[in-house]
């Protein structure tokens, strides 16, 4: 059931603020969610003052400074730091995204970053995402078929292409599923708008031959339709596409074969 | 508590249970038809100046206000019990909970279905 209180341990306390860098002029203040499970207490909001004149422009530089320059102990994660991994996904001002590819000067004011949300926390910003990875892998995401391999490649028609634009960009960094709230609510049945997107990468895909067992596995009234159209995952998602109209699309499917 | 199942056994559950096109479909239909017939109904309250009880039985007796009234209210009644179903789905957790409020909201959509059905019987009688 939704949770309208927080549980046990898990309300966020005042931390620590850190002092200014030594000798810094234009400084920005960042307030980061910290949580350590083995030291046993609860979260809190530690205050940074990144020096931007020794920092590089992203979020994500700004992580790195105080990493290097203030307090090791902050945990993320971060791989590629041009938006292709989607390692250093969480929540920016209130909003899920990518750290690497999120301007310093987007924000205003104080900039909030927090874990991406209801997902639960190894530490700091490092979300566990077990569930998420298995219900990605549950969509298999590669080609079916039963038709003998070609000798060469499985062809597809020019237009068949253009229709898996706007599905196979998605990074996998979870920043939609964890913004929707049926997801929070039911996630352990609801597969989340990013498994739906590629669910709908394969069935929407003119080589695949198993359309008939995916929908078959995704009829559902929690697998698919806890999905209510809100639209925060095409919100959020940051490298701008759509998984709501994948989910719709996959719905439509569903009536069509019905008549 | 660790419950030492796989991440993939918890993500299968109890597998996919076919349906939820039916729910989907008529949720729609029904949505449609609404646009239609509740204006369609408040046009009929207001168009005859439906009062008291005797301009009550004068539309309501009248075979096209029984007609409007009837189908309006049994496709509010319909869409409303697969809205509340939809809502009971997302926020309620607990299976015994969740099932008594599924059948209870199924219950309440026909019992007012049935007054309506009463009521407009009676009036045009």
């Amino acid at each position: 059931m939704v949770q309208l209180t927080l549980p046990k341990g898990s309300e966020v306390k005042k931390g620590k603020t850190w002092p200014k860098p030594e000798g810094a002029k234009k400084t920005r203040t960042f307030k980061i969610y910290r949580y350590d499970p083995e030291g046993g207490g609860n979260p809190t909001w530690d205050t940074y003052q990144v020096d931007l004149e020794r920092c590089g422009p992203m979020v994500l530089d700004a992580l790195l400074f105080i990493k290097n320059e203030i307090d090791s102990t902050l945990a993320f994660r971060r791989s590629c730091r041009e938006g292709i991994c989607g390692s250093c996904s969480m929540n920016i001002g209130g909003r899920n995204t990518i750290a690497c590819t999120s301007g310093i000067d987007e924000y205003n004011g104080t900039i909030t970053i927090a874990p991406l949300p209801h997902q639960p926390v190894v530490k700091d910003l490092i979300p566990d995402l077990t569930q998420f990875y298995a219900q990605h892998a549950e969509m298999k995401p590669y080609l079916i078929t039963d038709s003998p391999t070609p000798e060469k490649e499985w062809r597809q028609s020019i237009e068949d292409r253009e229709k898996l634009d706007g599905l196979y960009e998605c990074i996998m960094c979870a920043s939609c599923s964890t913004a929707c709230p049926s997801y929070w609510w039911n996630g352990d049945k609801y597969m989340g708008p990013a498994a739906l997107l590629h669910a709908y990468r394969w069935i929407v895909d003119s080589r695949d031959e198993a359309t008939g067992e995916r929908l078959d596995d995704l009829e559902d009234p929690f697998k698919l339709y806890r999905c209510h159209t809100i639209m925060n995952c095409a919100q959020v998602c940051p490298k701008g596409l759509n998984p709501a109209e994948a989910i719709a699309s996959i719905k439509g499917l569903m009536v069509e074969r019905q008549s | 508590m660790t419950n030492f199942r796989t991440p993939k056994r918890q993500v299968r559950g109890l597998g996919s249970a076919k349906s939820g096109v039916h729910h989907f479909i008529t949720q729609r239909v029904s949505a449609l038809a609404l646009i239609i017939l509740v204006p369609l109904f408040c046009w009929g309250l207001a168009a005859h100046n439906v009062s008291d009880y005797d301009s009550a039985r004068a539309w309501f007796g009248s075979a096209t206000g029984a007609i409007v009234t009837l189908i309006a209210l049994t496709a509010a009644f319909y869409h409303m019990r697969l809205g509340l179903q939809t809502v009971i789905e997302d926020y309620i957790e607990k299976p015994a909970t969740k099932m008594a409020l599924l059948v209870l909201n199924t219950l309440l959509a026909a019992g007012l279905w049935l007054a309506t059905l009463y009521s407009v019987l009676k009036l045009a009688a």
